[in-house]
């Protein structure tokens, strides 16, 4: 496919993030999209997700987003007419620690004041809901049934194939090497495939959205760093809900074709773009899940790999317009809440470049509450 | 080759669905694999990997050697998560 030459947006990466945005600009009625990947679709992080959706969280704004974002979920398989495989087996976060207990407490109260189905419950309710789990050490949980996951990739393809379908180009194997600016205005970008004309870019670059920033002349605030994950053969259904604890690190969950997938965050792991795998990583998880659901020492493993999370300093992602360059808008710093966040932070974004204003309110992920002082800080995150 | 014939094993995916994957413009075997999941079961692609090369080949209408394989993970083979965790005796 040789490269057009004009466009009226270009959205620099093919993740979850990209495709999206660029599914929502073109359901809005935008014409003349153009979306850039140096590789192929769901090639980054998307692809090498853990997959979960959750609403349970700490701050009233990620609950809110969360929320919606499980709306659109729920119907996202007909919207797009493709197969997500979203599977709502509910997030049971455990508690091991007192402090944990009252934060927990804290959270559900919030969740349920926003609509959210979340509860706290007993051990011996976890343990009905998770029969499989040792309870040792546990004093009590969080449960919220329409939390769950969804086939990463097919949601991914899913976007894609349907902005595709309303006339969105997609290139692959195009890597952007230059973005030109004008009076603080963006102009153009120069790939390995040619260069288009455009007066908006959208940096959806994940991993590599600080370097895509640099080209554009601005520090954005985020760093990249890689978060192991491992998956098991397909075994016969041991639990539905995805288990997850914050002060012991780790989430594991089982997908509906049978495979165990589980996770972990280094809090050792350096900054930077490394993707490779680490024996320890394998035997530091199984030692941890094993102690949890000791049936899963019978499990094997078949494959590992990683991922880089795109970290900003607040965990929260950045998301709006730089306000030095005119046209370049950014949807980057996740922190690893990309794939669940994407359905809503897209439609949010088309909305932004589109109309100029938001359905919910997202000035607060604007880049500059940095400098202002406004972190956001999110109790709830592993 | 049919529609119904079993290409990958593991996860039971046809050439059927390889087939409407490669119509569809997915003609990488990465793209393949996170498409069907062709490989992504217990033998990780050891017995699938070379006919998908070979269809993604004829499809192109390139060489074998032209197209890009995918990643090998570890492990090797399969290994019990409690083997891995130090609980086996042997």
């Amino acid at each position: 496919m040789t490269m057009i030459k004009r466009a009226s947006i270009v959205i620099i990466g093919g993740g979850i993030i990209g495709c999206s945005i660029a599914y929502n600009l073109a359901k809005m009625g935008c014409k003349n999209i153009v979306l850039l990947e140096r590789n192929t679709l769901a090639s980054g992080s998307t692809g090498r997700c853990g997959a979960g959706i959750r609403q349970q969280f700490g701050t009233e704004m990620n609950c809110i987003l969360a929320r919606e974002s499980i709306k659109i979920f729920e119907n996202l398989s007909q919207e797009l007419d493709y197969d997500i495989e979203l599977n709502q087996g509910g997030y049971l976060i455990l508690a091991y620690t007192e402090k944990e207990v009252n934060q927990f407490k804290k959270n559900v109260a919030l969740e349920q004041s926003l609509g959210i189905d979340a509860r706290f419950i007993t051990v011996e309710e976890a343990k009905e809901i998770a029969p499989p789990l040792n309870t040792e050490g546990v004093l009590a949980a969080t449960f919220c049934p329409t939390d769950g996951h969804a086939n990463p990739f097919n949601t991914n393809f899913a976007y894609a194939e349907a902005a595709q379908r309303l006339g969105v180009k997609i290139y692959n194997f195009t890597e952007v090497r230059e973005i030109k600016t004008e009076d603080n205005r963006i102009v153009s970008v120069s790939t390995d495939k040619g260069g288009v004309q455009t007066p908006i870019i959208i940096n959806a670059a994940g991993g590599y959205s600080g370097e895509i920033g640099k080209m554009a002349g601005v520090e954005i605030p985020v760093y990249s760093q890689r978060h192991q994950i491992l998956i098991t053969e397909p075994v016969d259904h041991l639990f539905k809900p995805m288990l997850m604890s914050i002060s012991r690190n780790f989430y594991c969950q089982q997908t509906p074709q049978g495979s165990i997938i589980m996770g972990f965050g280094d809090p050792d792991e350096p900054k930077g773009h490394d993707i490779g795998s680490s024996w320890q990583f394998a035997q530091e998880m199984a030692k941890k899940m094993t102690a949890v659901v000791p049936l899963l020492k019978e499990v094997s493993m078949v494959r590992q790999w990683s991922g880089l999370y795109n970290m900003s300093p607040d965990s929260q992602p950045i998301v709006g317009e730089h306000p030095q360059v005119n046209g370049f808008y950014m949807a980057v710093g996740f922190s690893g809440h990309g794939f669940m966040l994407a359905p809503v932070a897209s439609r949010l974004m088309a909305e932004l470049i589109l109309k100029g204003r938001t359905s919910i309110p997202i000035d607060k992920l604007d880049i500059e509450r940095f400098e202002r002082g406004e972190l956001i800080i999110e109790p709830s995150v592993v | 080759m049919k529609d119904e014939t079993i290409i990958c094993r593991c996860e039971d995916v046809t050439w059927g669905e390889i087939r409407q994957a490669l119509e569809k413009g997915y003609t990488t075997l990465d793209e393949i694999k996170r498409v069907t999941r062709a490989g992504m079961g217990r033998c990780q692609g050891t017995t699938c990997r070379r006919i998908i090369l070979r269809e993604i080949a004829k499809f192109c209408h390139k060489s074998i050697e032209e197209v890009a394989m995918s990643t090998f993970r570890p492990p090797t083979k399969p290994v019990k998560l409690g083997t891995l965790a130090g609980d086996d005796n042997d």
